[in-house]
């Protein structure tokens, strides 16, 4: 019961230790690493890019050499100026249909878990219908009936997002439900909004972030997929995915086109993932149950 | 056997499964609906995205006719839905064959895939899980833990890419990196084409199952019941094998039909990348053609999967209960017996 008082009381405080555990570990320490170098690559990569993503500077596939540093691709143009200029696309979109998918399922899920009963059953029995549908082939589906956009991608990507941490969310804020300050605050008349915003959602926030981390690697993942299918973004743009897609046949003569755009997208999902996993043990204490 | 043998007797857990089997219906009818919705109706007309730059009057008449566009929303859906329920999925747009026939052969290569990639993922988690566990803290549980981890973070065609640059191109050069399939015969007539992407699927799951698989029977290791088979002088290897192993897989199972069901997901990719014969090749050649009733028949089938695998996994956990085995035999009431098991979950 003590603790729960002080969960109450401090939760920003709490969050503070929370995250300074976290960091405190080895691999959250690599994995920030990681994830800032990467991200740093992304942002500011096409700074130092010493050709544009699109001029041809030599013959197709020409190997590694004084002036390119990562060879030449398929079709003759800088690997190392692609890959610099590949980041941007990717992350960004990535991110934003985590924000999208996680921002929405934490609505749902705080709406389920202070509504009536029976509202409650009928969301949750909807949401997981939903599930039914492994992420990669909605968006799949969708791209099919309304053609490639990339804005349509990171939507839909998002919206798959919503279900899954829509449940998980609940769950977490079913228990915070059941506790006596919550009671407090209904007996006491406040109205539900503030009950969801003031006292819910402060107290789901470590599941809230674990959820997070896991779906940005998971977004990563299903966007470069997209891309890598040739259903994303459209040559002659320089993104990871496409990349790889593009270089893939000549992997054996010129590997390069292929090895560094994937060791990019390898070393974020593993950065983020190291982070998420060591946050998840500091502030929760379990592992999750599986890939969705 | 006998005392699950006898337990089916009893009709109890018969109706249990048949409750269940029945909740399934109303939720592939609603899924239907959904895979319906998210193409045919859209705003847009399938038919000019389909011809795209080919559209004659006429051939546009043809396919709006063939995708029945004319009619309101609700007819085109049960003229499409009636027909699926005799698993007539109607003709690709390219008109020369029906769906079912050209997936047939295909759902039996994925199905394949599938499963020769469950029956070494599942064993295999569950072998590591256990060992992890009981040599917790130690190297092997160390090393698999940071392994695990790695594996979890990387998404499925990050993997196959190693794999192929790895063993089939540029390293070593074993395996083919595309699983070339005699048209006519299934893929394991010849199973090097089975490898690499069965192995993809297996890096994939495995992570997740055994990192479940530990956590279980960790906690199932520091019970009060295998700390007495302990202290009664049992052997360490049947306290494992005999009392903690079996209460540890039961958590596990729910995990591992979620995995198997992802697997539905994941093979689309991996099957895309070695161009394997399965639906997953052709899933993604109909999108990018727009063929829409392909797409429409693979996805909702690969949901009604996961709609099978749940209901399996919610009997197998039941089974595998000993509390909701009895729980369940005294009652004959189904709501029991989900309340039951959430709150064991």
């Amino acid at each position: 019961m003590q603790k729960k008082t002080q969960k109450k009381i401090k939760p920003k405080s709490q969050f503070r230790t929370l995250i300074g555990l976290t960091f405190k570990q080895t691999y959250a320490k690599i994995g920030g690493f990681i994830v800032l170098a990467i991200l740093f690559l992304a942002v500011f990569g096409p700074l130092f890019a010493p050709y544009t993503f699109d001029e041809f500077v030599d013959v197709p596939n020409a190997p590694r050499s004084d002036t390119l540093m990562l060879g030449a691709d398929f079709f003759g143009r800088d690997v190392y100026s692609r890959f610099l200029n590949g980041g941007r696309s990717i992350i960004g979109l990535s991110f934003i249909s985590t924000v999208l998918g996680v921002g929405l399922g934490l609505l749902i899920g705080l709406f389920a878990a202070s509504a009536k009963k029976r509202t409650d059953g009928l969301i949750m029995r909807a949401n997981d219908i939903l599930l039914a549908f492994p992420q990669i082939v909605f968006v799949l589906l969708v791209v099919s009936g309304f053609g490639t956009s990339i804005f349509l991608i990171a939507v839909t990507v998002g919206f798959t997002h919503a279900p899954r941490t829509a449940r998980i969310i609940r769950a977490a804020a079913a228990e915070v439900m059941e506790r006596d300050f919550i009671k407090a605050a209904i007996a006491v008349g406040e109205k539900r909004q503030r009950i969801i915003i003031s006292e819910l959602l402060p107290n789901v926030t470590s599941p809230l972030l674990v959820e997070f981390g896991l779906r940005m690697t998971y977004s990563i993942g299903l966007v470069a997929a997209v891309s890598f299918l040739g259903l994303g973004l459209q040559p002659p743009a320089a993104d990871w995915g496409l990349m790889i897609n593009e270089n893939r046949g000549s992997l054996t003569v010129q590997p390069w086109g292929v090895l560094a755009p994937i060791a990019a997208i390898a070393l974020f999902t593993i950065g983020v993932n190291f982070i998420t996993d060591s946050f998840a043990k500091v502030a929760i204490g379990i592992d999750r149950k599986g890939k969705e | 056997m006998k005392k699950i043998r006898d337990f089916f007797n009893q009709g109890g857990l018969m109706l249990f499964i048949l409750g269940r089997v029945l909740a399934g219906i109303p939720i592939v009818i609603a899924l239907s609906l959904l895979v319906f919705l998210a193409t045919q109706a859209l705003p847009g007309d399938a038919a000019v995205a389909y011809l795209a730059n080919s559209a004659t009057p006429e051939r546009l008449a043809a396919i709006r006719e063939q995708l029945n566009l004319d009619d309101p929303i609700m007819v085109q859906y049960f003229s499409w839905a009636s027909g699926v329920v005799q698993l007539d999925f109607g003709q690709t747009l390219t008109g020369e064959v029906s769906v079912s026939g050209l997936l047939g052969e295909r759902i039996q290569n994925t199905l394949i895939l599938m499963a020769s990639s469950g029956i070494v993922a599942m064993p295999l988690s569950i072998l590591i899980g256990t060992y992890a566990a009981v040599r917790r803290g130690k190297l092997f549980d160390n090393v698999s833990s940071l392994v695990t981890l790695i594996l979890a973070s990387l998404p499925e065609f990050v993997v196959a890419i190693f794999l192929v640059f790895l063993l089939a191109t540029n390293v070593f050069q074993i395996f083919p990196a595309i699983s070339f399939v005699e048209p006519g015969t299934l893929a394991w007539a010849d199973p090097k084409s089975l490898i690499l992407p069965s192995l993809t699927l297996i890096l994939a799951v495995t992570p997740y199952v055994s990192r479940i698989m530990r956590g279980s029977m960790i906690e199932v290791m520091e019970s009060e019941y295998i700390q007495m088979a302990r202290l009664k002088g049992l052997s360490e290897r049947t306290v494992i094998m005999r009392h903690a192993l079996p209460n540890a897989i039961a958590p596990t199972i729910q995990v591992i039909a979620l995995q198997l069901a992802w697997l539905a997901g994941g093979v689309v990719v991996v099957e895309a990348i070695f161009a394997y014969p399965g639906i997953g090749t052709i899933m993604i050649d109909a999108v990018k053609s727009r063929d829409l009733p392909i797409v429409q028949a693979i996805t909702l089938m690969i949901a009604a999967l996961y709609v099978i695998l749940n209901i399996l996994a919610d009997i197998g956990t039941i089974l595998s209960t000993p509390r909701l085995r009895t729980k369940y035999a005294r009652k004959n009431d189904t709501s029991d017996v989900f309340a039951a098991m959430d709150g064991d979950q």
